[in-house]
């Protein structure tokens, strides 16, 4: 009886293990560590409460399964009478707490991180529309510099399988939100008609672009990159269909491109001099 | 001490009159509670169709089905009916059922409002869905229906949704009332509130979660209404409102709204675990004061539904802590109900099965919600497919899995009948791989970065919601053969006992099966 209970406990932990371990392992089966401090700590919050939850699950659905194996009355089981422990109720009211204590310091840290908008290096304002992104660049005195719409660009006949669907479907736009990295970037977001929501996973950041307010974000990218996201709050019949893409490059690059929507033909004699 | 009323004294009475009258007259908690879960399961079957739409149009990417405006009518009106017209009208149901004889109460305190409680909702339902046949399409901006997107933007078919959430919330309200007059003054001698049965617990607690916060639906509607045709700007900023008010105001009901779904599936688990592992309760006070602690907190964890929407930072982190704290009183419950099998001797009918796959599938959408908790984390999962696994493990595995359980459990006392046991277990298996089929990959497609509310996506999404599809497609035609076993055991079957199960206890199961037309006209002693 010992000996059947023990391997089967070590049946039940070794397979919740080795589902865990390999949900873990597979990373396109989980949220992206992502481009920033900010998505990088998000993910490790997550895989932290991950694991808290797979250790309780293994121990409930364990216990479940133990009993739901010895304790059958087809086994011969007679029913026992307990009905009530205090002792046991403390002990699992006040071990949950704790665990939970544990769990909200980090969470805290990144939160608090997350809000601390200040001492940005540059300013974009992001308008939701139905059913578009449109991107303005900010001075200091926040005015408007450079502003362009950003739409979806997959093609209709992809949409409607009379073509070929392309490796970015539905995450592609005709012109790109470009960021220099290993900079603050602050955002500030609103929306033009109903509630739409900014986000990119790669950087851990969501945010409600809500119509008469403005909302905060910040990012600092570490990779250069090419960076897909979407709209997270239904907005009409188009909800689906405007992705938010952001191109991280390095300052030098970023100065070079932003110069040359401030000024295309200067720029342009600039490239044809050099 | 009679249980059943003598049929013969004298000659008006007794039984039930005879045709359509006796549905649409009747005050008998019996018949009431019938009509109830009938409807509340052709609702059902109604917003399944909706979802059996939906997983069409998102087996594969493209758009091959539907339009993305009609796309969002069913989404929406999946959302809807199943809260509204189908969870919410099974538990009532079952309470209309099972609180009287649980108590030893002839019949609910209020039998009149409790008639028109439910004749009210076919009539709201109508109107809902006829919605999706007027010219400017149904409602489409979510269950959630948030501002300005229903109100500027909304079509014009709104006015007879915001009708149609009035008429059911006051069904609601209306039954709530009935619910704590019957528990709190009609209970059988000696039944104190500590002896109560869990269900009847459960129920008294909902009700009044219910009588709390559907007046502020009303309330939500109302400005909505008010918005859209007499000029005010409660969520127009341009005249000086605010689009996250809608939002306050909505979750401050929706969320104590989940807690109302979930609440009597708690009390139906804790009657059958204990029932079929012939083992009383255990921590019968603990359950108690850990379900009205999940009350008391649902009040105050309603802005975790709006982590992006901008708030301060300390609203941020408050409602971060009170909601890992709900956590803690769930927890308890599922530790009890371990406990209760355990060094029980169990035998797994129907009913039971249903009961374990709850603990088990509730339990992981827990695990879920608490990850969703972690403010910071949330800003990833946040209105992506996460959520939706997260809150249909809840309410399908959860919610919908009780409900099933308790038809199971009851059906033999109400139609004196035992349903096919086999059947009934296939019918479990089915909705069990169903269900974890559709729901499970969800978690990966939200974590992958698929949005909620979309008709089609991007590639990477695509082998998630293959399996999706397949699973609700299992799930859902395994409702017909529930509808099948439902049909035969209401019209033959093996006869049941007064007990019917080995380890029943309770008023409920000393009457005759079926359950005579009125029973404890005299209340019975409880010791």
């Amino acid at each position: 009886m010992m000996s059947k209970i023990s391997s089967l406990a070590r049946a039940v932990l070794a397979s919740a293990f080795a589902l865990a371990g390999a949900a873990a392992v597979a990373a396109e089966y989980n949220m992206p560590v992502g481009v920033t401090d900010v998505s990088r700590e998000i993910q490790e919050l997550h895989m932290t409460i991950f694991w808290i939850c797979v250790a309780i699950g293994v121990l409930v659905f364990g216990a479940m399964l133990v009993s739901m194996i010895l304790h059958r009355k087809a086994a011969g089981a007679e029913p026992a009478t307990f009905h009530e422990s205090t002792k046991l109720e403390l002990l699992w009211t006040i071990i949950p707490i704790v665990i939970l204590v544990v769990m909200a310091y980090p969470a805290t840290d990144v939160l608090v991180k997350i809000y601390d908008t200040g001492g940005e290096d540059m300013v974009v304002e992001v308008r939701g529309y139905q059913w578009k992104w449109q991107y303005k660049y900010l001075d200091e005195e926040l005015n408007e510099q450079v502003s362009f719409f950003s739409n979806l660009s997959t093609p209709r006949q992809q949409i409607l399988g009379e073509s070929q669907k392309g490796e970015n479907y539905l995450l592609e736009v005709d012109n790109e939100l470009v960021i220099p990295t290993d900079t603050k970037v602050r955002f500030l977001l609103t929306s033009n008609d109903v509630i739409h929501s900014w986000w990119v996973p790669d950087f851990g950041l969501k945010r409600d672009a809500i119509p008469g307010f403005i909302n905060e974000a910040w990012v600092n990218v570490k990779e250069p990159g090419v960076y897909r996201g979407q709209c997270t709050e239904l907005c009409g019949k188009d909800h689906g269909f405007m992705p938010v893409v952001v191109r991280a490059v390095p300052k030098a690059e970023f100065e070079q491109w932003y110069a040359a929507q401030l000024d295309p033909s200067a720029a342009a004699a600039l490239a044809m001099a050099n | 001490m009679s249980a059943v009323i003598e049929a013969h004294h004298d000659d008006h009475d007794h039984g039930p009159a005879k045709g359509i009258t006796r549905w649409l007259y009747t005050t008998n908690h019996k018949d009431i509670g019938s009509m109830y879960l009938w409807f509340s399961f052709i609702m059902f079957l109604v917003g399944g169709l909706m979802a059996l739409v939906i997983r069409a149009e998102l087996f594969q990417p493209g758009l091959q089905f539907v339009e993305p405006a009609f796309f969002n009518q069913m989404t929406t009106n999946h959302g809807l009916i199943m809260v509204f017209g189908a969870i919410m009208p099974a538990f009532v149901g079952l309470a209309n059922w099972m609180v009287p004889l649980m108590i030893g109460a002839p019949d609910m305190a209020l039998p009149r409002m409790n008639n028109l409680s439910f004749w009210i909702l076919p009539f709201a339902f109508t109107m809902l869905i006829s919605t999706l046949f007027m010219e400017s399409g149904g409602p489409n901006f979510g269950w959630t229906f948030y501002a300005p997107l229903s109100t500027t933007y909304a079509p014009d078919s709104v006015t007879y949704f915001i009708f149609a959430v009035h008429l059911a919330g006051a069904s609601s309200i209306m039954g709530a009332i009935n619910i704590i007059a019957t528990i709190l003054n009609m209970r059988a001698p000696g039944m104190t509130l500590m002896k109560m049965p869990m269900f009847v617990w459960t129920w008294l607690i909902t009700a009044y979660l219910l009588i709390a916060v559907m007046p502020v639906l009303a309330g939500a509607v109302t400005m909505m209404l008010f918005d859209i045709h007499f000029g005010t700007s409660f969520f127009d900023a341009s005249g000086g409102g605010d689009p996250v008010l809608f939002q306050h105001v909505f979750w401050f009901f929706g969320h104590p709204e989940v807690y109302i779904m979930i609440l009597p599936a708690f009390g139906i688990v804790s009657h059958i675990i204990s029932t079929f592992a012939r083992k009383p309760l255990f921590g019968y006070d603990s359950m108690v004061y850990a379900t009205a602690s999940i009350a008391f907190l649902s009040f105050i964890v309603w802005a975790h539904h709006m982590f992006t929407v901008g708030m301060p930072l300390a609203g941020e982190l408050f409602f971060m802590y009170a909601t890992m704290l709900i956590a803690v009183p769930t927890g308890v419950k599922v530790f009890n109900w371990v406990s209760t099998m355990w060094r029980g001797s169990m035998t797994f009918e129907t009913p039971m099965l249903f009961a374990l796959a709850f603990i088990f599938l509730f339990t992981i959408g827990g695990f879920s919600g608490l990850m969703l908790a972690i403010a910071p984390a949330d800003f990833q999962y946040h209105d992506t497919y996460f959520v939706v696994a997260h809150f249909h493990y809840v309410l399908v595995s959860g919610a919908l899995f009780s409900i099933f359980g308790a038809v199971y459990f009851w059906l033999p006392k109400w139609t004196g009948y035992m349903y096919d046991e086999g059947l009934g277990k296939l019918h479990f298996w089915l909705s069990f791989i169903g269900v974890n089929v559709a729901f499970f990959p969800m978690h990966f497609s939200g974590l992958a970065g698929m949005p909620r509310r979309i008709p089609d996506y991007a590639l990477q999404f695509a082998d998630f919601n293959a399996w999706s599809t397949v699973g609700a497609f299992v799930f859902g035609l395994s409702q017909l053969l529930f509808l099948w076993i439902l049909v035969q055991a209401t019209r033959a079957g093996k006869k049941a006992t007064t007990e019917v199960w080995e380890g029943s206890e309770g008023l409920e199961w000393t009457v005759p099966s079926p359950a005579p037309y009125h029973t404890f006209a005299e209340p019975p002693k409880v010791s």
